[in-house]
């Protein structure tokens, strides 16, 4: 059985739609990544599938639990680590952790060594009697996923996990991550807008974008969606009006295209593409400002399959749907 | 409903509350400030008011007049005389505020009286202040009565007299308001409790890590209004037992009393807090709590008659304190704090509240979305 089974969802606030007909599965013990910038429907989409906003039409099973017939089935089988900090600032690590394994009914007599062995594994044990107000960003993290943890649920979904860290925290925060895979047998959702922890992490990637999924795989198989293994960025002076027609012809290259400024050229073979392409610059009195040549990355996956960079969509997204939410 | 949820919630707050000494001396300070100072500014005894008199008939009989002013002076000491020569000259003291009224017996004053020919002693008074006007009123008519008693009594008196018993002793105002500036501490709790926390902590994602939980709505509600309900117990029965030692309630400590002061102020807290729940929990702008606190205060602490009865209130203000629970509050809490009445004193209020709580948690329950 799928751990999640997501048909068809829809969220519309107002004209907004802010997530548009999504449908995926997620396998047992799968880590699954939602990777979108800002705005892009994820957060909207995981409050649907933890049963926090009712979806337009559409459903989605969590455990074999449906969000719209059996919401507390849902919120038994999942673990849930919000993107803001939801943990009470004015209480200790232990006060916060006790307090939720209350409220999802964990029996007293495990309750305890439950709590205290979750915050060993965030490395937690020491402040556990401190106040969460003096946490750092990435303590308070540990500390969300560790309470998040408390009910022993069998899918933890992740939302933006890192936002917001530093990258020491960020390192730690992956760590854990990948410890609660090897370690453990549950199937974890998150979505990022952060290429390198989306490729890091995931067993399979969502690429969300506009409320849509446009395109679902490993990161591996979506790298190789993409046309060509290397990615040469190049940046022109002097450069004629036909000269990506050119650029076309190099050796290795299958596909060129421009985003600000920077040409794109997808190559089979990215040392001879680079070596064609000078020798095609100086025969045509181009300048070559700029040249580099590298593997073939999500960012350029996302690219590929959305037409914008995920770096500027994320800045430059048009729309906040937080704002529904209040 | 399952209570081990409610009293985590309950647990929760509690933790908050006794860390945070913040709300515990808000909901403290200022009832007992009220207490304290309005309790000692209203309702004492006008003494020493200056009054202007002003003698023109220069008699034996004026003379009299002016040492039974004198005796008044001296004794409860309402006021103390100044004399003055010229009456215009007294009634621009009195327009310009250095004495509190004109007393003046005019020219012929004594023949008048002798001749039995409606003499009249004029009194100006400053109306604006209708509380100085009827003190000094009350006191000059007691003169008034005593020159009009007959030299002689007569062997048989025909005259009715009002026989006043007081059922209690004098009760000074202080004593008088213990029980509004309990009802506002609870207020000021429910406010902080059930209203500023309540919206800050929704706004801050706190709420959203309990309603992924399995909580039902019902228990959330129940558990805050729990927490609140406690913590309006505590600042009420302090405020009882503060209040209570500083303006001097006898027999304060008689355990029976201590249990119905406990039991109202428990049902005065769960009434509040419920009905700011009811007002709240749609609300997610944190301002919004902060800018009606005032007028809330308004509506339900002066319509209750805490600090002046119910009984002078135009039809309308009247009608508001039927709705508001301060004013059953603050007839029970007056019973036992004033009165010492039994559970006879306080049972329909404490069933009142009770009936109002039920009907807010209902109200609340309903209103609360559980779902963002």
């Amino acid at each position: 059985m799928n751990a999640i089974e997501v048909e068809h969802l829809v969220k519309r606030f107002g004209e907004l739609v802010a997530v548009n007909d999504i449908s995926f599965t997620v396998a047992s013990q799968e880590i699954f990544g939602l990777l979108g910038p800002n705005g892009a429907g994820k957060t909207t989409l995981i409050r649907m599938m933890t049963t926090l906003t009712p979806p337009t039409s559409g459903t989605a099973r969590i455990d074999g639990h449906d969000i719209r017939t059996d919401a507390d089935g849902v919120r038994h089988a999942l673990g849930v680590i919000p993107q803001a900090f939801t943990s009470d600032p004015e209480l200790t690590a232990m006060e916060n952790m006790l307090i939720h394994a209350k409220l999802y009914g964990v029996p007293s007599e495990t309750r305890g060594p439950l709590i205290i062995k979750l915050l060993e594994s965030v490395d937690l044990m020491k402040f556990k009697d401190a106040l969460v107000g003096t946490f750092s960003g990435g303590m308070r993290r540990r500390l969300e996923i560790a309470r998040g943890l408390v009910h022993s649920p069998r899918i933890l979904f992740l939302d933006e996990p890192t936002t917001g860290l530093d990258p020491v925290s960020r390192a730690n925060v992956w760590e854990m991550i990948r410890n609660l895979r090897d370690k453990s047998e549950l199937t974890i959702l998150l979505t990022t807008h952060y290429m390198d922890e989306a490729d890091k992490l995931c067993d399979r990637i969502a690429i969300v974008d506009h409320g849509k999924l446009a395109a679902l795989d490993t990161p591996s198989r979506l790298k190789d969606s993409t046309p060509g293994t290397d990615v040469v960025e190049a940046e022109f002076g002097n450069a004629p009006p036909d000269w990506h027609e050119q650029l076309k012809t190099l050796a290795a290259v299958k596909a060129v295209t421009e985003h600000d400024h920077v040409s794109h050229l997808a190559s089979l073979d990215g040392p001879a593409t680079v070596a064609a392409l000078m020798d095609l610059a100086r025969a045509e009195h181009v300048t070559v400002r700029k040249v580099s040549v590298q593997s073939t990355t999500l960012d350029d996956v996302f690219l590929h399959f959305t037409g914008s960079d995920l770096r500027d969509a994320t800045h430059t997204a048009t729309y906040d749907v937080s704002r529904f939410y209040k | 409903m399952n209570f081990e949820r409610v009293w985590a919630l309950v647990e929760r707050d509690m933790r908050k509350f006794f860390r945070s000494p913040a709300l515990m001396v808000s909901s403290l300070l200022f009832p007992l400030v009220q207490l304290i100072v309005l309790g000692y500014a209203f309702g004492g005894k006008i003494k020493g008011a200056k009054v202007a008199f002003v003698d023109q008939d220069h008699s034996v009989l004026s003379r009299q007049v002016r040492e039974m002013f004198d005796g008044v002076a001296t004794g409860p000491a309402t006021f103390r005389v100044v004399d003055y020569d010229s009456q215009a000259q007294a009634v621009d003291d009195l327009r310009a505020g250095f004495v509190r009224g004109v007393v003046e017996l005019p020219q012929h004053f004594s023949q008048k009286f002798y001749d039995h020919d409606r003499p009249e002693i004029a009194f100006s008074e400053d109306n604006t202040d209708q509380v100085m006007a009827s003190a000094l009123e009350g006191e000059l008519q007691d003169i008034v009565t005593a020159l009009n008693a007959p030299a002689t009594e007569p062997r048989l008196d025909g005259q009715v007299e009002l026989d006043v018993v007081e059922v209690y002793p004098y009760i000074e105002y202080a004593k008088y308001l213990l029980a509004g500036s309990t009802a506002m501490a609870i207020f000021i709790v429910a406010m902080i409790g059930g209203g500023i926390t309540f919206i800050d902590d929704k706004s801050r994602g706190l709420h959203e890590g309990y309603l992924l939980t399995p909580i039902k709505k019902s228990e959330l509600v129940t558990g805050l209004i729990g927490a609140g309900a406690l913590k309006g117990l505590m600042a009420g029965m302090s405020i009882v037992i503060i209040g209570g030692m500083i303006v001097g309630i006898p027999g304060l400590w008689d355990p029976v009393r201590i249990l119905y002061l406990s039991l109202v102020t428990l049902v005065a807290s769960i009434a509040m807090i419920s009905l700011m729940f009811v007002a709240m929990v749609r609300v997610s702008d944190p301002l919004v709590p902060r800018a009606v606190f005032g007028v809330l205060n308004m509506l339900l602490f002066f319509p209750s008659g805490a600090i002046s009865p119910i009984e002078g209130f135009p039809k309308w203000l009247r009608w508001m304190s039927v709705v508001d629970p301060f004013t059953y509050t603050v007839h029970a809490l007056r019973n036992l704090t004033v009165k010492n009445t039994g559970i006879e004193g306080i049972y329909m209020d404490v069933l009142l509240l009770a009936g109002f709580s039920a009907l807010m948690i209902g109200i609340s329950i309903g209103l609360f979305k559980r779902q963002i």
